[in-house]
């Protein structure tokens, strides 16, 4: 018990220190996680040592829930909609990367098994890296995000077949190390195969006739931690059963989360296993991080080097061309090819497999993870190479090419951000004669927009440079619609600071952001949900019976009686003197705010057309006017 | 020394020649307040305790708008409805506005001719505001005829530069005191009062 509380204090504590520092940097969790791992293994701090292979296990159970969740998030409509580009290019992905891996593999000296497998497991690429930093960006719905999701799909599903395959390719090897097989180990190579492709009918099964009602029966009871537990019992279930049929357990909780996906309770589910295999896949990293053989590494550091940069070197050359033949432009394709061209935490697993199955040496596998973890590394570096060097030259060559022969006009109006808010803005202003010049770091949506005829430039609209070329020094007002409380704090700090005759309106997503605005001197903040669910809740009396003057006026009185409540709690939320973390934040404000109503009443003092009082006081039923 | 408001209500007043006129006539001085309310009240959300203290806060009371549809444009009527409460301007304990001064401004298409009794609109200018007028009264304040400037249609901008004139020699008058009201009761319009008073 004693040990079990070291050890898990200090997982915990390297965690804790070392994640908010690498998001800190711009690196991302993961890399957090590894670094943690790292710090405490053998060969930094050595809190952790061989032990830590137990935790590898129990840590792995992270990676089998995560292929769970990864399952039941699959939308089967957005997967049959893009299934021309997800087995298009995540196949040709897919296998290009790994035929080249494969080959270069060869010339190392692998065998030919060996260079499969491995060559398959450095072409799988890190769905958390690249989504996560897609997602920073907002640029998801990008060309080069759209791509990039159907490209990691597809190495989701092709996870699969892969672990089918491997242990095909085992057979084919001398090495007699494989203890890998449970109840099928001695079954000839094409009857194992096929008991995969029986286990998989069997989870689908489960998952459909079994699941789905024991679900229904467990819900109905209102528990919630039942609800839970039901949930980790599906994922360990399903998982014990591959087990002891010999197959891969992510294999099975995956197509488990695939077949409940379309079930009442998926999203039950994944909230409820969320937090659970966030835990558990820090855990796996950090283990990860403390196995990275040092020793390896520093026997043969060039060799080391030399595989990750010809490994990214190699993906990266690939996904451009996938890039190119699905048409990106340049810069949607730099983001995807550079988001992808790590080699990703599936290959852990992967390589896990490959070295249970006998395929590769304990030192080659040591070597390959090591290989894995530092490509991770490096794809941030790349990232923000790109940004700050590449980007910006892209983005200015892209400025307005076709110069008018007319004066360049400078316009009075910058919107910056043309998202749905800024975009709205935008086409209000134009049907009233008013011409904007936009800012926006989406190429595809800029490309759009310079067809539709509007002053666009591509880029970073907190640079002030930009904000110059756009013609900041002429106009009468900025108009910010990005995205994200940062972005248009940088905006304003600029804009004030360089342009301090600019008027500045800015959008705030919520009280939290508008608070951070108003504390900047922003006397121009606008909500984005206010006005609209005000006016929801106008619809709402009127649909209950209530008259539609007074209930819109009602609304008005709100609106106003909240801008009004915004600007006093935003001075004296300072008072609170406390540290309050990001949710609990969040539950103060509506504290806050519903004292206030109480003190204040919105409702009060409307007596226009209302003859009540003067009734009252004549005593009598004909009022004077 | 009297303290004039001006309560502007215009809703289009890009599109208005007389009404812009008038306004760069308007005095600019400590004791006059000039207050338009369309710019205000966009959404007619008339913000009742402000308007009341402006109206304690000044003696003489004055109305500028057009005249669309023999009376005010619709924010003035909603001010109306709105700002002069039952116990604050009128009824028991009504008695805020007692005493104050009040007269419209008026610009209208139509020439004064027409509004005659036997004229086109065939009743007089005075005669289309009783409504405004005993509002006025009702709430103690002393009412003083409208000052006009009719035909604007056809008004050169000489004859308006001059009607504007005359109007900004007739707010400064009221708030320098050289101007009694009472000496201005009496007439149709403000407009003949004035000729009978010297100009500086």
């Amino acid at each position: 018990m004693n040990d079990f509380l070291v050890q898990a204090a200090v997982y915990l504590a390297a965690a804790i220190v070392c994640v908010p520092v690498a998001k800190r940097l711009g690196m991302g969790s993961v890399l957090g996680y590894l670094t943690a791992g790292i710090v405490i293994g053998p060969f930094l701090l050595g809190y952790v040592g061989e032990e830590g292979a137990d935790v590898m296990h129990a840590a792995e159970f992270g990676v089998v829930m995560m292929l769970f969740l990864v399952g039941l998030e699959l939308e089967a409509g957005r997967f049959w909609r893009m299934r021309r580009t997800i087995l298009g290019s995540g196949l040709a992905q897919l296998l290009l990367t790994a035929g080249a891996c494969a080959l270069a593999a060869r010339s190392l000296g692998f065998t030919w098994a060996a260079a499969a497998a491995a060559a398959l497991a450095v072409a799988m690429s890190s769905t958390a890296i690249a989504l996560q930093s897609l997602k920073e960006k907002g640029l998801l719905d990008s060309s080069g995000g759209q791509l990039s999701f159907a490209v990691l799909l597809f190495q989701d599903i092709a996870v699969i077949p892969i672990l089918a395959i491997l242990p095909l390719l085992a057979t084919t090897s001398v090495s007699t190390d494989a203890h890998a097989a449970g109840a099928l180990g001695h079954l000839p190579a094409w009857q194992q195969t096929l008991a995969v492709l029986g286990a998989v009918g069997i989870v689908v099964a489960i998952g459909r006739y079994v699941i789905v009602p024991v679900l229904r029966v467990v819900a109905e009871t209102r528990l919630r931690e039942l609800f839970t537990a039901t949930a980790l019992l599906i994922v360990v279930g399903i998982a014990l059963l591959m087990q002891l049929v010999g197959l891969s357990p992510a294999l099975g909780t995956f197509l488990a989360g695939v077949v409940l996906a379309t079930s009442e309770f998926k999203h039950e589910l994944e909230s409820d296993l969320d937090p659970f295999k966030g835990l558990l896949l820090g855990l796996f990293f950090m283990g990860v991080g403390a196995s990275i053989d040092f020793r390896l590494i520093a026997a043969a550091p060039g060799r080391v080097a030399l595989l990750t940069i010809g490994a990214v070197a190699i993906k990266a050359a690939v996904l451009y061309g996938v890039g190119r033949s699905a048409r990106l432009t340049l810069d949607q394709n730099l983001l995807f090819t550079l988001g992808l061209s790590q080699v990703g935490e599936f290959a852990f697993v992967l390589f896990a497999f490959i070295a249970q199955l006998g395929l590769l040496t304990p030192e080659w596998t040591a070597t390959l993870m090591a290989v894995t973890a530092l490509s991770m590394t490096v794809t941030p570096l790349l990232v923000l190479l790109h940004e700050r060097l590449l980007a910006p030259r892209l983005g200015t060559r892209r400025a307005p090419a076709r110069a008018p022969d007319a004066v360049d006009e400078r316009h009075r109006v910058i919107i910056a951000g043309f998202s749905h808010f800024g975009s709205t803005v935008g086409r209000f202003l134009r049907a009233n004669g008013v011409e904007a010049t936009i800012l926006d770091n989406d190429s595809d949506r800029v490309a759009l927009l310079r067809r539709m005829g509007f002053k666009v430039y591509y880029g970073d609209a907190t640079r002030h440079d930009l904000l110059e070329a756009a013609g900041a020094r002429e106009a009468d007002v900025l108009v910010s619609a990005v995205d994200g409380l940062e972005v248009s704090e940088a905006l304003v700090h600029t804009a004030q600071r360089h342009f301090p005759h600019l008027r500045i309106l800015v959008r705030a997503r919520h009280r939290g952001e508008a608070y951070e605005l108003l504390d900047r001197s922003v006397t121009g903040v606008y909500r984005d949900h206010l006005d609209t669910s005000i006016r929801m809740g106008v619809d709402v009396l009127r649909l209950l019976g209530h008259r539609g003057h007074a209930a819109y006026r009602a609304g008005q009185d709100f609106a106003r009686y909240d801008e009004a409540a915004l600007a006093r709690l935003a001075s004296s939320r300072h008072d609170a003197g406390r540290y309050i973390s990001d949710v609990r934040g969040e539950i103060a404000l509506q504290e806050a705010l519903l004292k206030a109503d109480r003190e204040h009443d919105p409702a009060a003092g409307d007596h226009a057309w209302d003859s009540e009082e003067m009734r009252q006081q004549l005593g009598s039923p004909a009022p004077a006017r | 020394m009297p303290r004039v408001l001006v309560l502007f209500a215009h809703p289009r007043l890009e599109k208005s020649r007389t009404n812009r006129a008038l306004l760069r006539y308007v005095p600019q001085r400590p004791d006059l307040t000039l207050r338009d309310l369309y710019e205000l009240y966009p959404d007619f959300n008339v913000r009742v305790p402000d308007e009341q203290a402006q109206l304690l806060a000044h003696d003489i009371i004055v109305w500028q708008h057009p005249l669309y549809w023999y009376s005010a444009p619709p924010l003035v009527k909603q001010w109306i409805d709105l700002v002069l409460t039952f116990g604050w301007a009128y009824g028991p304990g009504g008695t805020a506005l007692r005493g104050k001064v009040l007269f419209h401004a008026i610009t209208s298409g139509g020439a004064e001719a027409a509004y005659q009794a036997d004229g086109f609109h065939g009743f007089t200018l005075g005669e289309f505001l009783r409504p405004l007028q005993r509002t006025a009264t009702l709430c103690g304040m002393t009412w003083l005829p409208p000052f006009a400037v009719q035909g604007s249609h056809r008004l050169t901008d000489a004859a308006l530069d001059e009607a504007g004139a005359r109007y900004g020699r007739l707010l400064d008058g009221l708030a320098d005191g050289t101007l009694r009201p009472e000496a201005l009761a009496g007439h149709a319009l403000l407009n003949h009062a004035l000729t009978q008073v010297p100009q500086p």
